[in-house]
């Protein structure tokens, strides 16, 4: 059985499930169908280069992807510590990215799920549906990801594909005026984001049996936190625990993370399947991302997000949440921190500073992680004397939560697949579940194709008995 | 649910004049266009009284049915993109190419300059951190092309508005004119390569 194209992800997927002897669901693969070989073709490239033109795999969040570059280049050039205006100006612009894509990931892309239902009527369950019933959360969410895009212009120079930040530093401050312009606003998106949050838990509770249970698994998790344990979506050391909150590793430099994070490939799929070195390709996957960062720190740096992590912890009851859907109410924690956090640079008058960069011992060799919307992400260079890059190894969010997305996809296959047929509803329930992590599967493509979202069923003889694409 | 059922639901406009169709869809690009597009803010909800949308990455229309623009992003990788294409042209009056990937295959037609086999070999066999290395060659999986390649090397293209991604300026002054009824012209300005 396979869904074809998986809409309202941007990127493309198709899905088989495959059934035991007594027509049991047995596995489901999510294939991506897409490769792009950029770790081939930045090869003889000079360095310089790579923070443009590596964030073309994601229009999504593009910002993601330059920063993860240009932090692995700072390494390069001998610069692991910015200058206070630097990082602070790089930090905004990561902020603002957070901001633009959990208001689109969950105003543009899962809403109409969740306020309409999964079964609703597909010509209104999209944006459009959302504009006409409930203008004023559409409006919010155009406005609010409107201000996580001008964040992205005024640091980085557009708010698509900019080129603010630099090996060793950025290549531009903020002047007062673009300052005190953004300021104006931020405390609106501070109430709206916080409005938000209050809306997303507000859809959880009022239906806790379906949100709790919905494509629930549980795994491990993986992040970036700060020195303290905090919150910090653009630098810090990885911690992993596991599925009853245990931690396995912590303040694990990324500098060698391939001591603790190693890949497979399966032969049907272009994106490949990383786990944990110690634990073993069987156990040691994991989930990356809102759902695994609210839950991996031990708390959050700005106040109103944290009373609200405080809140989801204690909805858990002591044990972590491992609710697919609960991804959506994480995500909209994330985008308060986000909004408060850019709110306390917009303050910092090291924005507008004039020490833009720095240089010092050259080394061949970078890895740069930040912690992208959908999740940790790691770049990953070698480069020769004459300044060409020799590798390239990125592993994106989408991609550490590859096995995890096929266990959300098979448990509910599990619960919605009705004997031999394929329905409508299983092939939207399928989505909803993928949606919950990730709209991006155009990310996790970057290594040549695309995905729509197919679904097949085959039987134990390897059979294809029926085939949906709506 | 049927082809005619998914084509209701937009809402109805009494008298007014009918309003056009759009569908939009992202082959080898990176969505940066799309996202582009959404720059367009608040203006989303002027367009969308006069534009509904077929299949887009923002609705769950998964085949592109009769509409009056069709808008591409991205260039052509394998051979679902060009069945893709193909169903885009067919059903669309006009078809625009957006994006430096539509129009000339982009920064993914950057390996076009490599052998594909060598490409797959080493993203997945022969890098180093990899516990174990296959090639992937599941039936499922559309076959690669050998080359990147721009959409007018495989169907006509009505309109191209280039950029990396064009300016939502662009992308707006584009609509407003094809809606006004005029001939869509990007005037000084509006017309990026970066
Ligand atoms: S033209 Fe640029 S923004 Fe558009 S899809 Fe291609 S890489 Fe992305």
């Amino acid at each position: 059985m396979a869904i074809d194209p998986v809409s309202r992800v941007e990127g493309h997927g198709k899905v088989t499930i495959l059934l035991d002897a007594d027509d049991r669901v047995h596995q489901v693969r999510l294939h991506i169908v897409e490769f792009r070989g950029f770790e081939k073709f930045v090869q003889g490239r000079p360095y310089w280069e790579l923070p443009v033109m590596v964030q073309r795999l994601c229009g999504i969040c593009p910002v993601s992807h330059h920063l993860a570059a240009a932090k692995a280049l700072d390494v390069v050039v001998g610069a692991p510590k910015l200058t206070p205006t630097a990082e602070k100006v790089r930090r905004l612009m990561h902020y603002g990215q957070i901001l633009q894509s959990h208001a689109l990931h969950f105003f543009h892309l899962a809403s109409p799920d969740l306020l309409f239902g999964f079964d609703s009527d597909v010509g209104r369950r999209n944006i459009v549906g959302v504009a006409a019933e409930h203008p004023e959360i559409a409006r919010r969410g155009v406005l609010l990801r409107k201000y996580g895009q001008e964040v992205i212009r005024v640091t980085a120079g557009k708010r698509v594909h900019g080129t603010g930040a630099i090996p060793g530093g950025v290549n531009k401050a903020l002047t007062e005026v673009e300052r005190s312009t953004l300021l104006a606003d931020a405390y609106q998106m501070i109430a709206w984001a916080r409005d938000a949050v209050a809306l997303v838990k507000k859809l959880h509770l009022s239906n806790v049996a379906l949100y709790n249970s919905f494509g629930a698994f549980r795994s491990n998790m993986l992040s970036l936190v700060a020195p303290d344990g905090g919150l910090d979506l653009y630098h810090g050391a990885l911690r992993a625990r596991d599925a009853a909150g245990t931690i396995l590793f912590d303040q694990m430099s990324y500098d060698r993370y391939w001591d603790r994070i190693t890949e497979e490939v399966k032969p049907w799929s272009y994106m490949k399947f990383p786990f944990l070195r110690e634990l073993g390709p069987e156990a040691g996957w994991y989930k990356v991302g809102p759902l695994a960062r609210v839950q991996n720190c031990d708390h959050i740096p700005t106040p109103f997000a944290d009373a609200e992590r405080r809140e989801f912890v204690d909805f858990g009851g002591g044990q972590p949440v491992h609710a697919t859907l609960a991804y959506h109410w994480a995500r909209m924690i994330e985008m308060l921190f986000a909004a408060e956090e850019i709110k306390e640079l917009l303050h910092d008058d090291d924005l507008l500073g004039d020490d833009l960069v720095v240089t010092g011992e050259r080394h061949r060799r970078g890895v740069g992680v930040i912690e992208a919307p959908r999740g940790t992400l790691i770049h990953h260079y070698r480069l020769n004397n004459n300044d060409q890059v020799l590798r390239a190894n990125l592993i994106v969010s989408t991609t550490h939560n590859n096995q995890a997305l096929n266990e959300a996809i098979r448990q509910v296959a599990k619960r919605y697949l009705d004997g031999r047929k394929l329905t409508e509803g299983l092939l939207n329930h399928v989505e909803v579940a993928i949606r919950a992590f990730d709209p991006c599967l155009s990310c996790a493509t970057h290594a040549l194709g695309k995905m729509p979202l197919a679904v097949e069923l085959v039987d134990a003889e390897g059979k294809t008995i029926d085939a949906l694409t709506s | 649910m049927s082809r005619s059922a998914q084509r209701e639901g937009s809402p109805v406009n009494d008298g007014a004049p009918r309003k056009l169709r759009i569908a939009t869809t992202s082959l080898a690009g990176c969505f940066g266009c799309h996202m582009s597009f959404l720059d367009i803010d608040e203006k989303l909800f002027d367009l969308l009284r006069h534009v509904e949308f077929d299949r887009t990455p923002l609705t769950d229309i998964k085949h592109c049915g009769p509409c009056d623009i069709g808008v591409v992003e991205g260039g052509i990788c394998n051979a679902e993109n060009v069945h893709v294409l193909r169903e885009f042209r067919r059903n669309c009056k006009i078809l625009v190419a957006i994006g430096a990937c539509a129009l000339n295959g982009g920064l993914p037609a950057q390996r076009n300059h490599v052998d594909l086999g060598a490409c797959l070999q080493e993203v997945y066999l022969t890098e180093p951190g990899l516990a174990r290395g296959c090639m992937p060659n599941d039936p499922e999986l559309p076959l690669p092309l050998d080359k990147v390649h721009p959409l007018h090397e495989v169907v006509k293209v009505d309109y191209s508005i280039p950029g990396c991604p064009p300016p939502a300026e662009a992308i707006w002054s584009f609509f407003a004119d094809v809606i006004a009824g005029r001939t869509p012209h990007l005037g000084h300005g509006l017309i990026h390569y970066d």
